[in-house]
């Protein structure tokens, strides 16, 4: 399993701070997003998901290692 | 530059002196201030208060990202981005940047792009409350 975090909306859908994703070696930022979408298809109806690995936006292909530290990024509304 | 860039996030209100002092520098020309507040309502419902919350360590690095940005693009000085996370009442500020540049078009410039830039790159995420319910805002079309 894989934790990934959540802030804003995606705290909500989640129902707390952090989400657990079944993890596979080389797992894709794509495949992640996948795996999120089925367990809450709520995320579907946001304007946008974006996910951070190790605090920085990643790319669909990026893989993700076991240690990174991976986040939901839903629409940011600061300022 | 590194010693040129302010970039905070607090739980405590922020302060426009505080920026205004990190930015002062002897050959600057203009000093641009934006401040970001609450407002009172939205789409004409009263807005109650607001409670704003970040992925603290990434909003640092973009801040970061943005002032640098801006550092390429115009001949700034000195710039500091503070935001505030937390419960804020209406009126209370939310955000503060603050430019210094030779002259004033460079400083309204960079500030502009720096706040347009903060609303999209930035992991912060607003909650608006009303008198029946709460809404994050930007979340849905």
């Amino acid at each position: 399993m894989m934790k990934v975090l959540t802030f804003g909306i995606a705290k909500d859908i989640v129902g707390g701070p952090e989400m657990d994703i079944p993890y596979s070696e080389g797992m894709s930022v794509l495949a992640l997003k996948k795996a999120v979408l089925e367990k809450y298809p709520q995320f579907e109806k946001l304007n946008s998901l974006a996910i951070a690995v190790n605090n920085e936006y990643a790319d669909d292909n990026l893989q993700i290692t076991p240690q990174d530290e991976v986040v939901l990024i839903p629409p940011v509304s600061g300022g | 530059m590194e010693n040129c860039i302010d970039i905070q996030i607090s739980d405590k209100p922020l302060s426009e002196q505080t920026c205004l002092e990190f930015v002062a520098h002897p050959g600057a020309g203009g000093i641009v201030n934006f401040i970001g507040t609450v407002r009172n309502q939205t789409q004409g419902k009263a807005v109650i208060k607001l409670e704003f919350e970040a992925y603290i360590s990434m909003a640092i690095s973009e801040m970061r990202k943005i002032a640098e940005l801006a550092s390429q693009k115009w001949p700034i000085q000195k710039m500091a981005i503070h935001h505030r996370v937390g419960t804020l009442a209406v009126g209370e500020i939310a955000v503060i940047i603050s430019v210094a540049c030779p002259h004033r078009k460079a400083a309204f410039e960079a500030c502009s792009f720096a706040i347009d830039t903060l609303k999209e790159t930035v992991p912060i995420w607003k909650k608006e409350f009303f008198e029946n319910g709460a809404v994050w805002i930007a979340a849905h079309p």
